[in-house]
């Protein structure tokens, strides 16, 4: 930047847009990292504490609901394939349906280019506690959906919409007797749900599919390389023209999309699983050597612990709140019967897809290149497909952008619902909202990794704060409701009718 | 004579005469006609936040849209010397009748031609072609 040694105003101006963007962006981001990742040294490593906050709420959870984890899915599948679904509710928003928006807006670059970050932070061995976090994630997710429904809101025009803004709001209050401890939950929630959408739900995803599409065309010879903002237009044109143009075809092609291009993506991930089959038992000796053992370069057992833990609730965002906001429209009496089809969110989000993601990287040896540090998010797993399937990184920069893209349309519904909640359904209010959603993609898109991470964690991380004080508070009433719930479908009170349609 | 004849209606100029039809057949033989609407929905679809949270308020218009714009037309048809029930229900358009025919007792079910073209017929089959090869009764499809 100063190779020509000329004077200050020269050198910003030789600054592309995009330098300047995270120029300004940059202390922010380190900010805001440093109050929500508050971490303290832990077996020499640095341990976040809202990383032990999340994964404690879903230990908790496991427990205090007698392993749902373990327990609920096979009844989760029952209810998903319309077992218990009424042939006269044909027509509303079946359990199915609930969940492929929650997982199509969970499934997204957390679990491609969050993976790779956390192999390369973590070594092979976050792998493990990935899923580790997956599998307690399940019932945080179970608590929080089920949450979600007891409380959602029917308006006067017939729509129907939940989320943590109001069990905090009303549950809160109906166990604690305090208003105003639930309202100020619900507040602090809401503020961080559109810090959230506007951080992980929006710039980190813009910036990783334009991190995919500068890699596909050329890479650091791409001509879009210092043109990143303009990716980032291109993105945020197409969003503004779903979110507040109203053009659906666009959310359309994306929903039907996103599907295809997780079946193509585990597939490949086969196909590189399948081409390396002898390199697997080494392949895990590593994921397990690393998980419990003490490589002093990723920080042992404690190192590989927290990068898994953290990229996995980013991951699968259980304990965060937002999956309730999209379970929240399922037509059902029995708000339990939505908790248990959330739990198999986390199993399909981290357990399968972001293990596929781990062990392609691992499998193929990907991470051991000196440049993976430096690759990093996407671009990594990327290389990883690429020592099999040369051709596939133009196809994962489809699925990168079809994920983002559909990622990026749900959390604007999260953050539009979070401006609803504080500004009482204003359509001014949520309209101010998308369009600032929008510039935001133009700014993830522009910045590079670091920052946009930073902000993004540390947003989505922030709304865990109030969702888990308020999961603890009706920790038994959540109890109850998943064992009534039960108990009436062990005793044939709840029968099974046959699938609907 | 026990059981029903079963109609599918929608508002096309085949099924006012697979109605007609219908209606005579139900008077000739003294039974009940059953008219059936179905609102194409699949439950496995994809849907986006915003559709889910519209979806319940939107199948209430879907459904009173059916009764004003099909069924309260076929009633007309059929008149008041038949005994007729009218349903309109969302699903898969050759399942849900065949089920619904099951369910009311139906020996016969009557369908209008849908028309479609050749291509699409031979690439997404036809309703009446795949009510025929599901139907547990006989199916009558009226040009």
């Amino acid at each position: 930047m100063s190779a020509g040694g000329g004077s200050t105003v020269e050198v910003i101006l030789a600054q592309s847009i995009d330098e300047r963007i995270e120029d300004a962006l940059s202390p922010v981001s380190s900010f805001i990292e440093g109050i929500v990742f508050y971490a303290v040294p832990v077996a020499g490593v640095d341990l976040p504490l809202i990383v032990l906050w999340l994964v404690s709420a879903g230990a908790f959870f496991t427990y205090h609901l007698g392993f749902m984890n373990l327990r609920g899915p096979k009844h989760a599948l029952e209810l998903v394939r319309g077992q218990y679904s009424r042939p006269e509710d044909a027509g509303e928003v079946t359990h199915f349906q609930a969940l492929a928006t929650a997982v199509s807006g969970t499934v997204g670059l957390g679990n491609i280019a969050g993976v790779a970050v956390a192999i390369t932070l973590g070594g092979p061995g976050a792998t493990v506690w990935m899923i580790v976090a997956g599998f307690l994630g399940m019932s945080a997710k179970m608590a929080e959906c089920t949450l979600g429904v007891k409380y959602r809101r029917t308006r006067p025009d017939g729509s129907v919409s939940g989320g943590p803004m109001y069990y905090l709001e009303k549950g809160v209050a109906e166990v604690t007797g305090r208003v105003r401890a639930g309202k100020f939950l619900a507040i602090f929630f809401s503020i961080s749900a559109i810090g959230g959408a506007i951080g992980g739900g929006n710039m980190f995803q813009a910036n990783q599919a334009t991190a995919q599409i500068i890699a596909v065309t050329g890479g650091a010879d791409s001509p879009l390389t210092d043109l990143r903002w303009i990716v980032g237009l291109v993105f945020a044109v197409a969003v503004g023209a779903v979110i507040i143009g109203g053009i659906k075809s666009i959310a359309k092609v994306t929903e039907k999309l996103v599907p295809l291009m997780a079946g193509i993506y585990l597939l490949a991930a086969v196909v590189v699983i399948a081409a390396n089959l002898p390199a697997v038992p080494a392949a895990f000796g590593e994921i397990f050597s690393g998980a419990f053992g003490a490589d002093s370069v990723t920080g042992g057992i404690i190192g590989a612990l927290i990068v898994g833990f953290q990229r996995a609730a980013f991951s699968n965002e259980a304990g965060i709140g937002s999956a309730a906001i999209a379970h929240s429209a399922v037509k059902t009496s029995h708000p339990s019967s939505e908790g248990h089809v959330a739990l198999l969110e986390p199993f399909l989000d981290t357990i399968v897809v972001c293990t596929a993601t781990a062990l392609i990287i691992v499998i193929s040896g990907a991470y051991l290149d000196p440049a993976a540090g430096e690759l990093g998010g996407v671009a990594l797993t990327s290389a990883a497909f690429a020592t099999v399937i040369p051709w596939f990184p133009n196809v994962l920069a489809i699925a990168v952008v079809a994920f983002a893209f559909s990622t990026m349309l749900t959390w604007s519904y999260y953050g539009m619902k979070a401006t609803g909640y504080l500004f009482n359904d204003s359509p001014s209010a949520e309209t101010a909202f998308k369009v600032i959603f929008c510039v935001f993609v133009v700014i993830g898109a522009s910045l590079s990794l670091g920052p946009v991470i930073g902000i993004s964690d540390s947003m989505i991380f922030m709304m865990a704060i109030p969702n888990v004080i308020g999961l603890y508070i009706m920790a038994n009433m959540i109890k109850r409701e998943v064992h009534g719930y039960r108990a009436d479908i062990a005793s044939g009170a709840i029968e099974k009718v046959g699938p609907i349609g | 004579m026990p059981g029903t004849v079963l109609v599918g209606v929608d508002n096309g100029d085949a099924s006012k005469r697979a109605v007609e039809f219908a209606r005579d057949r139900a008077k000739a033989l003294g039974v009940t006609l059953v008219l059936v609407h179905v609102i194409p929905w699949s439950p496995y679809s994809f849907s986006t936040p915003e559709e889910n949270e519209m979806r319940s308020a939107r199948r209430k218009s879907e459904l009173a849209a059916a009764e004003e714009q099909v069924l309260e037309p076929a009633r007309t048809i059929v008149g008041d010397e038949v005994e007729c029930v009218a349903i309109a229900r969302h699903g898969d358009r050759a399942e849900l009748l065949n089920a619904l025919a099951r369910e009311h007792d139906s020996f016969h079910i009557l369908v209008g031609r849908t028309g479609e073209s050749r291509m699409k017929t031979k690439l997404f089959g036809s309703v009446p072609g795949q009510l025929i090869q599901i139907a547990d009764v006989p199916v009558t499809v009226v040009p």
